[in-house]
């Protein structure tokens, strides 16, 4: 650092060639190009992005695979044992839906933002703050209300990639099954408002937080409608 | 003299013991046999796979105090130490939005005969009375009738 200082002052006394590399750097950068023809820029710059922005999404899509959530052991040990016992693992048909297919959004903007969340889930990976059965039982009733809230939030976005109330033959499904879809579909229900603990064990007191984030969802809604609806100028 | 009748007994108890030895391997197998379909020392082939039907609707109990049997699948349902997963539906007051049969009154009673807000513990696990309906023959023909109604 005072090397560099000193080589700076230097520079501005006899305007001497020393120069430091990372001043250099931005004064080529800042400079127009004399020397190569524009054609080439542009070609070298449109490789170069293709490649950057290649190489970008490679590595974030080695971040979407089964196998990169099951290498932490708190994924493999908890919640990947037991979403092996249910339907979206093991079923007649051998379509399987794999941890991202659910956890991460599939639009662009929305999975950047949840890969951003993900760095906090890292953090307490290193802290170990779920490192043992015991401790992940505690939490279970805090994480499963994340998720439960997020999915309340933006309407089961994850689920409705594949399931869909427009697509489903309701005639096909047992009578319990039908007769509660189409009072959801009359009530605006979502898929999470009842499909909780399919893929995973549910945590004590699942139904009081249930209740909780319903009430506090409608709430949160009716006062937007105030704001935004009659009331408004 | 002594010696030669208790050798004579000897001899013909192990006559009688080998000549039992055949009937009574010969009984087993014939019991064995009645179970399963191959040899002791063979595998036996697996039962065949029996899918649950619940389109016909509930099952009427047989008797009085027969636990009702559940209409519907309950395979992928998490009954455990945390949760109970037809409380979700069966219990007060979610029988109500769900349109589901209450459990009993009795359910909310510990053994101490305490009514309770919430199912006794004493209940808890519903499999251990109620069953899932299925169309399955008796494995055992029977003749139970229950006890006639009375009008």
């Amino acid at each position: 650092m005072g090397n560099e200082k000193k080589k700076k002052a230097d520079g501005k006394k006899g305007g001497a060639t020393e120069v430091s590399p990372i001043r250099a750097l931005w004064r080529m950068l800042r400079r127009p190009s004399g020397h190569y023809a524009l054609g080439t820029l542009l070609v070298a710059g449109a490789i170069g992005g293709v490649l950057f922005w290649g190489g970008f999404n490679w590595a974030m899509e080695m971040t979407n695979t089964e196998t990169f959530c099951l290498s932490c052991h708190e994924m493999e040990r908890n919640v990947y044992r037991e979403y092996k016992e249910t339907i979206h693992y093991n079923n007649r048909t051998g379509v399987r839906a794999t941890c991202p297919d659910c956890h991460v959004p599939k639009e662009w903007f929305h999975k950047i933002m949840r890969k951003i969340q993900a760095s906090n889930e890292l953090y307490h990976h290193f802290l170990g703050t779920i490192d043992t059965r015991e401790k992940f039982e505690a939490k279970r009733l805090q994480l499963a209300g994340n998720v439960w809230r997020v999915m309340k939030k933006t309407d089961s976005r994850e689920c409705r990639n594949c399931h869909s109330f427009d697509y489903m033959e309701l005639l096909m499904q047992e009578k319990r099954a039908r007769d509660r879809h189409v009072d959801a579909i009359e009530q605006g229900k979502t898929c999470i408002d009842c499909h909780k603990g399919i893929a995973h064990q549910l945590p004590e007191g699942a139904y009081e937080l249930e209740r909780t984030i319903t009430e506090a969802f409608h709430k949160k809604k009716e006062d937007e409608g105030s704001f935004g609806g009659d009331m408004a100028p | 003299m002594e010696k030669k009748c208790l050798l004579t007994i000897v001899a013909l108890g192990l006559v009688c013991a080998i000549g039992l030895v055949p009937s009574v391997v010969a009984h087993a197998q014939d019991n064995v046999e009645f179970m399963r379909d191959r040899g002791i020392d063979e595998n036996n082939t697996a039962p065949g796979i029996v899918k649950q039907k619940t389109d016909k609707g509930r099952f009427i109990r047989n008797y009085r105090q027969q636990p009702p049997l559940i209409p519907h699948r309950i395979d992928q349902y998490e009954i455990d130490k945390k949760v109970n997963q037809c409380m979700r539906c069966h219990d007060w007051p979610y029988n109500v939005t769900e349109n589901a049969p209450k459990i009993s009154e009795t359910h909310y009673t510990n053994r101490e005969g305490q009514a309770l807000d919430h199912i006794a513990r004493t209940r808890w696990f519903c499999t251990q009375c109620h069953v899932p309906q299925a169309d399955a023959p008796e494995l055992v023909p029977n003749t139970f009738k229950p006890l006639e109604r009375k009008q």
